[in-house]
């Protein structure tokens, strides 16, 4: 018995500790678990961009799609949004053919329009002098803005024919080269001609990414930049330079914006559902199954501690349809107590003692448990691959979830705590383990 | 043994209810939401006073907009819901609603689904469901294959089947009727809705078949000679009140969700409350007495 009752001590105790992380976590403005919260209920944007693959060879929509990825973050991340998501995503295989989309997700930003229009443009490869910072000291250096160092050129990306990697054959270092068209060789000709031992910097998207100086005036057309590079950053720099404008055409095909104010009212809304819930399932097992009842309401409070804590580390995304899904689960969290404790009372009915009643009633309801707990894992599983969103995805998580820790909570941890607390037979014994309406 | 002695009076209500289902979705259908046709909806609330419907037509009356519905939500926004929108549409829109600023409102939602993404999503939605079907019912095969006698472990499966069916014709009856008469319209969570149905079902179902597996079981090793309609009988009896009470506080729950948990999610807990009710029922009225048909039917043919 004492053992018994120290296993179940030392279970709550853990318990306590996982809640107190949840709470703890989630009131700390550094803890990095806060719980991650859906477009839905923090406000934001969600733009679904269509690719349009049809000039590409099969073999190269992988490497574009990435390219285009890579180029859409770099502006998403000019936005200054927390956390956005970028992804690629294949879809259309119900329409016949292949489609590839892109998913832009801003938390925060209800200004479509001003997203759209940021993702949507062209990326702008300019090449700008820098100007004479000889009188400057280094302090004052610093105090000025990157754009008033440079003065900009008629030479864009609109003059570069294609970049490519280069190995110098003396340093093995790698460099780039540039390739103009003949009216961009003229004008970087005339532009090195101008500002010999100046440097001359190049742009993309308002952002230098690379500043070689000008050793002499360069005429035909090619550039080399040289500088101390790893060979992935001159692949990235030849990338970016070839494919500055969007490497696929896209469009935008869905749009989705909630307001701040919509997603609170959801999110606090959810909330109060969930305590109320709770409350009531606490009240009905207390006042039908008395003490087993009890011990599902502990049983359930460390399920809730549990997922929540799991929603934390995971982190799974939640969304109104998650924090749905979650209090659903808290009335099918206690199936399997319910399962267990009616036949726990059957076997007493059937003049079994207290303890080999309860031993029955958890051995013989776990096939029943064991099945029905599996069923509701394959719907989750198929829910989660089929879905056709995130909202879905995240019910399905949180569904799934919720479904294997109710079987860890209800059975392992109820048994555990009911054990440590079984009574004598006897009245009392009997009266605190049968049902409200059995005599 | 009520349930089984009268099981054919409960076909009829099932029937009555499945039939009714039925003809509600021929003659209205669903009302599909952006979400599947495609399209656009906007929630709008302004924060001085709210033009009238009509105002709100006059202000969109310069969009070739083609038909298009305004319906009042709370007591200062419009939800309008018109064709797909690109996002110079939607901003000129945006501008027309407040008279270029005059009017301060506030844009709550705003969701554009080409039609492409919509007929996906819908034949995502339709293939997940199959899918669910069709794993429970190989699940439950497997579960169920040492039972053979007196009814073959396939035949619980398909029994199931039949008992899902109807658990997702209850709920896609009744919104149809609400799609029709209040405008209720059906989106992605809906579909949610049915699968967690579905689940919560087979649940239901599972626990008095496996009841029925164990009691043969029992039956056999004792050697007593009980009738398959009596062991059934037995069964739902021990699990009638376990099938009630998960129910009921899975039932609690979404009520209490229906009611405080917010507009986003207030038809998705009326789905699964009607789905969770008719799953209740099928579970008890329907499955197993359906078992004992089956068997029934197994005598009456000759050489069986």
């Amino acid at each position: 018995m004492f053992k018994k009752r120290l296993l179940a001590m030392v279970l709550l105790l853990i318990a306590i500790a996982i809640g107190y992380f949840v709470y703890n976590s989630e009131t700390n403005p550094d803890s990095r678990f806060h719980f991650k919260l859906g477009l839905d209920l923090s406000g934001g944007t969600h733009l679904v961009y269509r690719a349009d693959t049809n000039e590409l060879q099969a073999g190269d929509i992988a490497g574009a799609m990435e390219a285009l990825r890579d180029v859409i973050e770099r502006r998403v991340n000019l936005f200054g949004v927390a956390e956005p998501i970028v992804q690629v995503e294949e879809g259309g295989i119900f329409g016949g053919s292949r489609e590839e989309r892109l998913i832009v997700e801003l938390p925060g930003v209800t200004d479509v329009n001003e997203a759209v229009k940021k993702i949507g443009e062209t990326p702008l490869l300019e090449f700008k002098i820098g100007k004479d910072t000889t009188g400057l000291t280094p302090e004052q250096l610093k105090a000025t803005n990157v754009n008033d160092l440079f003065i900009s050129t008629r030479l864009t990306g609109r003059y570069l024919d294609s970049a490519e990697v280069l190995f110098d054959q003396n340093t093995r270092q790698p460099k780039v080269l540039l390739n103009f068209s003949s009216e961009g060789a003229d004008i970087f000709a005339e532009i090195t001609k101008a500002n010999v031992g100046k440097i001359l910097a190049i742009f993309l998207d308002g952002v230098p990414i690379s500043s070689p100086v000008i050793r002499q005036e360069i005429t035909g057309g090619k550039a080399e930049i040289t500088g101390t590079f790893t060979p992935n950053e001159v692949k990235l720099l030849v990338r970016d330079l070839n494919y500055g404008a969007l490497p696929v055409p896209i469009e935008l095909v869905s749009t989705q914006t909630i307001g701040p104010s919509l997603g609170e009212v959801a999110l606090h809304a959810g909330i109060k559902a969930g305590v109320i819930a709770y409350i009531v399932i606490a009240l009905f097992l207390l006042i039908w199954y008395r003490l087993p009842g009890l011990v599902a309401i502990i049983a359930l409070a460390i399920y809730v501690a549990l997922n929540l804590a799991l929603f934390k580390l995971i982190p799974v995304t939640l969304t109104a349809a998650g924090i749905a899904g979650f209090i659903l689960s808290l009335g099918m969290a206690v199936d399997a107590n319910i399962l267990i404790f009616e036949r726990l009372k059957e076997e007493l009915r059937r003049g079994k003692n207290l303890d080999e009643a309860a031993s029955l009633g958890f051995s013989r309801a776990w096939l029943s448990i064991r099945d029905s707990n599996l069923s509701s894992i394959i719907t989750a599983i198929i829910l989660f691959w089929f879905a056709s969103n995130s909202v879905i995805k995240g019910f399905a998580l949180v569904f799934g979830l919720g479904v294997l820790t109710s079987m860890l909570t209800a059975i392992t941890i109820s048994r555990s705590l009911l054990r440590a607390i079984l009574l004598r037979d006897g009245k009392v014994g009997h009266f605190l383990f049968s049902s409200g309406v059995s005599k | 043994m009520f349930i089984v002695t009268n099981r054919k009076f409960f076909y009829a209500i099932s029937g009555l209810i499945m039939l009714g289902s039925i003809v509600a979705l021929s003659i209205w259908g669903l009302n599909l939401s952006v979400d599947f046709k495609g399209g656009s909806i906007f929630e709008v609330a302004y924060l001085g006073d709210k033009p009238s419907v009509d105002e709100i037509h006059a202000r969109l009356k310069s969009f070739d907009l083609g038909e298009y519905s305004v319906r009042e939500t709370g007591e200062s926004g419009y939800i309008l819901r018109m064709r797909t929108l690109d996002e110079k549409e939607h901003t000129s829109i945006l501008n027309s609603l407040s008279l270029n600023g005059k009017e301060k409102l506030e844009e709550k939602r705003f969701n554009s689904v080409g039609p492409l993404l919509g007929k996906e999503a819908a034949g995502k939605s339709l293939i997940s469901i199959i899918l669910v079907i069709v794993a429970i019912v190989i699940f439950i095969t497997f579960v169920f294959r040492k039972v053979s006698e007196p009814v073959a472990s396939w035949k619980y499966g398909l029994i199931t089947i039949f008992a899902l069916l109807h658990d997702v014709l209850v709920p896609a009856g009744v919104f149809a009727v609400l799609g029709h008469f209040v405008g209720v319209q059906v989106d992605t969570l809906f579909v949610t809705a049915l699968l967690v149905i579905l689940g919560f079902s087979v649940h239901d179902t599972i626990v008095v078949f496996d009841r029925v597996r164990e009691n043969l079981r029992i039956n056999h090793e004792y050697r007593e000679k009980k009738p398959f309609d009596v062991v059934v009988g037995e069964s739902i009896n021990q699990t009638f009140v376990r099938s009630i009470n998960t129910s009921l506080t899975t039932i609690l729950a979404l009520v209490i969700l229906y009611f405080i948990g917010g507009e986003v999610t207030r038809y998705f807990s009326l789905a699964l409350i009607i789905g969770i009710i008719a799953g209740t029922y099928s579970s008890i009225f329907l499955g197993s007495p359906l078992l004992v048909t089956v068997e029934k039917w197994q005598h009456k043919k000759p050489g069986v």
